[in-house]
């Protein structure tokens, strides 16, 4: 058997090695059309994702692709392309709200309503273990549920299978 | 003029089903309310009890004369009756047999008609089995009567499918949607409305239960294959529905997060989280008033979906059927959710839990998170759906809310998902010992420690992936998950089959089989989360699709993977619904020939639009995804597209054993073994119980 410690340096060790892989990750300058591509709609009307855009004789999306190429060819950064996609098209041009503003609201109101429908959770399970045990103390019962070997267990698993 | 008397026979049936479902609610109500009470509506018996008789009676009718209605709907499709509008626009006298029966759906009249009718089918056989519980049916009879009306008042006021054409009768119509003309299309409508629609089934049954008082908790037991049909024909549907966008939109891609397909979704996820918590209510009498806001809600989001659909709030590629009846169903939402909420808060004393959770470690709470993780998912759905309204309220632009936005939220909480897949069915309920925990998940974590190190040995790095970075881990977590579930549910298997096999004296495949036939709400439960880690899997797949475009000229090769597709010819051809152009491509696997693709590109000369037909391989390590993009006008050569998608077909197997396993857990167990045949155990059974989902 492993002992406590040794388990406890696993589980570091596992943790340390997941964080490194989702922290890691360097950005390839090579890549920075098709991910940009992705990060446009085109403005056709079809809905796409600009490199997804496959209508024969889209009047958009060969010029969009031409005028992203240029701007990257121009040593343009990623934030200025977007910014000068969205000055001319409009906002709707980018796949998805990052202008700053209230953009970040977008982002931000799934995460808060996910952080605080947990702590709600949290609280709803204290407070019913809370109710609970007082429930139990008042009955003059045990406040945990009696304790089982585990070969009582198995009898009861076998018994109650089907 | 109209050709033939159809049209006024369909427009009477419709007239007369409004007529027969408002009996239906305004006398099954009032029956309903004189037997207040009484113990129940006994047909036959008081004067409450033959009014509530005749009410059910009218409602089975109103399916007669809706039947008729769509009838009278596919017989003007069929006969090419141009006189009546929604056939014109729908239909032309070229078009596949097949695809004019489906024109049924692809209209705005046609499909809030097959919507009514689906409904009363619904109701049909409700009231057919009145006798599970009479009272409570017929509160469900009446409440479902009531969504019944609203349909019908759109359909003979606001929608009407038997509108004439003013003028002259075209010699042809406008022809289907060239999108719709495929095999798919006549079935993924059907489905998703079953599915929309059979929800309001569970939530007539719940409104009922809750507005009666009703002892217990028999009503889920009766709405439960409700629910799960319901739930299998909406997964069918929103898959083939993936299916459909895979196969015919040419995109590469079978989910892009538009605004319908996320109005599907939705109630998709709160039904499941329905049919998970409401096991606490079954087991633990727990949860009474969430299980019973949950399936309002999974109601309310198919009715919104409905809404959005039609109302043009949002834009959308496919909302097809976008008119000014917005309001109506603005109008509708309200009256429900007032109802909803006043009864709620009238009877919320009844919805009192008889126990508490007891344990953070057990099925209760893991069943609490995987309600958490779902509405979640939901909310951030329907939050995206709906952000580009509030944003041009709020800064007067609107703004797109596309594929990126919800892969980057939504990628995480369906990692939390598949971990609570896989955590959840280990725990017992009211708490879980730390030897059972140790017990339970040695071997999926040693599975998932071997998979996670064969992943990275097989050269997934996301370290190194630049820009993919975010998707490889992801799908590295995915893969290294799924195997720690999968062996999870094995696992689960294979120990009651050894219990089996040592009562029985069979072999393991035949006591798995047993096992599985003796108890199949849970292991039907255990193949429907399996299929589910299989979606999973073909779903992750999708971080190492690959993509190129080329023009290729007759002899032109283009290589991308392991492929190498050499243009044979390309040329075009013609029938009377469309003509077309192909091109003939041979596919090289190495220096193996493997076969030969033709993708094609369609003109619909009814409707004057283009459609493209996607050529595939597909295998179960990925899919050959090659396009006919068009014609370069300079060159007269061809564009072809070519994606490969790995795993895309785990997506679909997944799905057909999600279908296997919630067709198992419908099935009714084999044989019980007598309770008198068991040994009493004179103890609280907790871990057991942990068995009998």
């Amino acid at each position: 058997m492993f002992s406590r410690l040794t388990v406890r340096r696993w589980l570091q060790s596992a943790t340390v090695c997941l964080l490194l892989l989702v922290m890691l990750g360097a950005a390839d300058s090579s890549s920075r059309f098709g991910r940009l591509g992705h990060e446009m709609v085109c403005v056709c009307g079809c809905g796409q994702i600009l490199l997804e855009c496959n209508h024969v004789g889209c009047p958009d999306s060969d010029r969009m692709i031409g005028e992203l190429r240029q701007q990257l060819a121009s040593g343009s950064s990623d934030t200025a392309t977007l910014n000068w996609f969205a000055a001319k098209y409009g906002p709707t041009v980018l796949a998805a709200p990052i202008r700053g503003g209230f953009d970040n609201v977008a982002w931000i109101t799934p995460l808060a309503v996910f952080l605080l429908a947990t702590a709600g959770t949290g609280v709803l399970i204290t407070i019913w273990r809370k109710r609970t045990n007082r429930q139990m103390i008042a009955a003059g019962m045990p406040m945990a549920p009696p304790p089982m070997d585990d070969d009582l267990r198995a009898r009861i698993r076998k018994e109650t299978e089907y | 003029m109209p050709t033939h008397p159809m049209p006024e026979f369909g427009s009477f049936a419709l007239l007369l089903a409004l007529v027969l479902s408002t009996y239906t609610l305004v006398m099954g109500a009032v029956a309903l309310w004189r037997s207040r009470s009484q113990s129940g509506i006994v047909a036959g018996g008081s004067g409450a009890g033959r009014l509530g008789e005749t009410a059910r009676r009218a409602g089975i009718a109103s399916f007669i004369a809706l039947s008729c209605a769509a009838f009278a709907l596919v017989w003007a499709a069929f006969t090419n009756d141009y006189s009546v509008s929604y056939i014109l626009h729908h239909t032309n006298r070229d078009l596949n047999t097949a695809y004019k029966f489906s024109a049924l759906w692809s209209g705005q009249e046609g499909s809030l008609l097959l919507w009514a009718w689906l409904l009363s089918g619904y109701g049909f056989v409700l009231r057919i089995r009145h006798k599970i519980d009479v009272r409570l049916s017929a509160f469900a009879s009446t409440i479902l009567a009531g969504i019944q009306v609203f349909f019908l008042l759109l359909l003979n006021f606001a929608a009407p499918p038997f509108a004439i054409q003013p003028g002259p009768v075209s010699p042809d119509g406008f022809g289907l949607n060239p999108l719709l003309q495929y095999p798919e299309m006549v079935i993924h409508p059907p489905m998703l409305y079953l599915g929309y629609v059979g929800f309001s089934v569970p939530f007539a049954f719940a409104l009922g239960a809750l507005m009666m008082r009703y002892p217990g908790e028999k009503w889920i037991h009766i709405t439960r294959r409700w629910t799960m049909v319901t739930w299998l024909f909406l997964t069918c549907g929103i898959f083939l529905g993936a299916h459909w966008a895979y196969s015919v939109l040419g995109w590469g891609g079978y989910w892009g997060w538009d605004p319908v397909e996320n109005a599907s979704l939705m109630p998709w996820l709160t039904g499941t989280a329905f049919l998970h918590s409401v096991m606490m209510q079954e087991k633990r009498g727990m949860m009474k008033a969430w299980n019973v806001w949950l399936i309002f809600s999974t109601f309310l989001l198919t009715i919104l979906g409905t809404l959005l659909t039609r109302s043009g709030l949002v834009s959308s590629v496919h909302a097809f059927a976008q008119s000014s009846i917005g309001n109506w169903f603005y109008g509708f939402i309200l009256v429900v959710f007032a109802v909803c909420l006043f009864t709620f808060f009238k009877q919320k004393d009844h919805l009192k839990s008889e126990n508490r959770l007891e344990s953070l470690v057990s099925r209760e709470s893991s069943f609490l998170f995987n309600n958490l993780i779902l509405l979640t998912a939901c909310f951030t759905v329907l939050w995206g759906t709906l952000f580009p309204v509030l944003s041009e309220y709020v800064q007067g632009s609107k703004v797109t809310v596309g594929a990126p936005f919800y892969n980057r939220v939504n990628l995480p909480i369906g990692i939390f998902l598949l971990f609570l897949t896989g955590i959840g069915p280990l725990l017992a309920w009211r708490s879980t010992s730390l030897r059972s925990i140790r017990r339970n998940f040695v071997l999926p974590c040693i599975a998932m420690a071997v998979t996670f190190a064969v992943v990275i040995a097989c050269g997934v790095r996301p370290w190194s992936a630049g820009d993919d970075a975010r998707s490889e881990t992801f799908s590295l977590i995915t893969f290294t998950l799924a195997s720690g579930v999968i062996t999870a549910i094995a696992a689960e298997f294979l120990r009651g089959a050894g219990v089996v096999s040592t009562q029985t004296g069979k072999n393991l495949l035949a006591s798995v089989i047993l096992l599985t036939r003796r108890n199949t709400r849970r292991y039907g439960g255990y193949i429907v989360h399996f299929g589910i880690v299989v979606m999973f899997i073909g779903i992750a797949g999708g971080a190492f699709n690959q993509s190129h475009e080329q023009e290729m000229g007759f002899g032109d090769s283009l290589t991308i993977g392991n492929y190498k597709l050499v243009c044979q010819s390309f040329t075009q051809d013609t029938n009377p619904n469309y003509d077309t152009e192909y091109a003939l491509l041979d596919v090289y696997k190495g220096s193996k020939k493997v076969t030969q693709l033709a993708p094609e590109r369609r003109f619909y000369n009814a409707s004057q639009t283009t459609s493209t037909m996607v050529a595939l391989r597909s295998t179960l390590a990925e899919d050959l995804y090659v396009i006919y993009e068009g014609k370069n006008p300079e060159t007269d050569k061809p564009i072809i597209k070519v994606f490969i998608n790995p795993l895309m077909n785990w997506i679909w197997i997944g799905v057909l054993i999600v279908v296997l396993g919630t067709f198992l857990a419908l099935v009714p167990n084999l044989t019980r073994v007598p309770a008198e045949a068991r040994v009493a155990v004179p103890l609280p059974v907790q871990e057991a119980e942990v068995h009998h989902v």
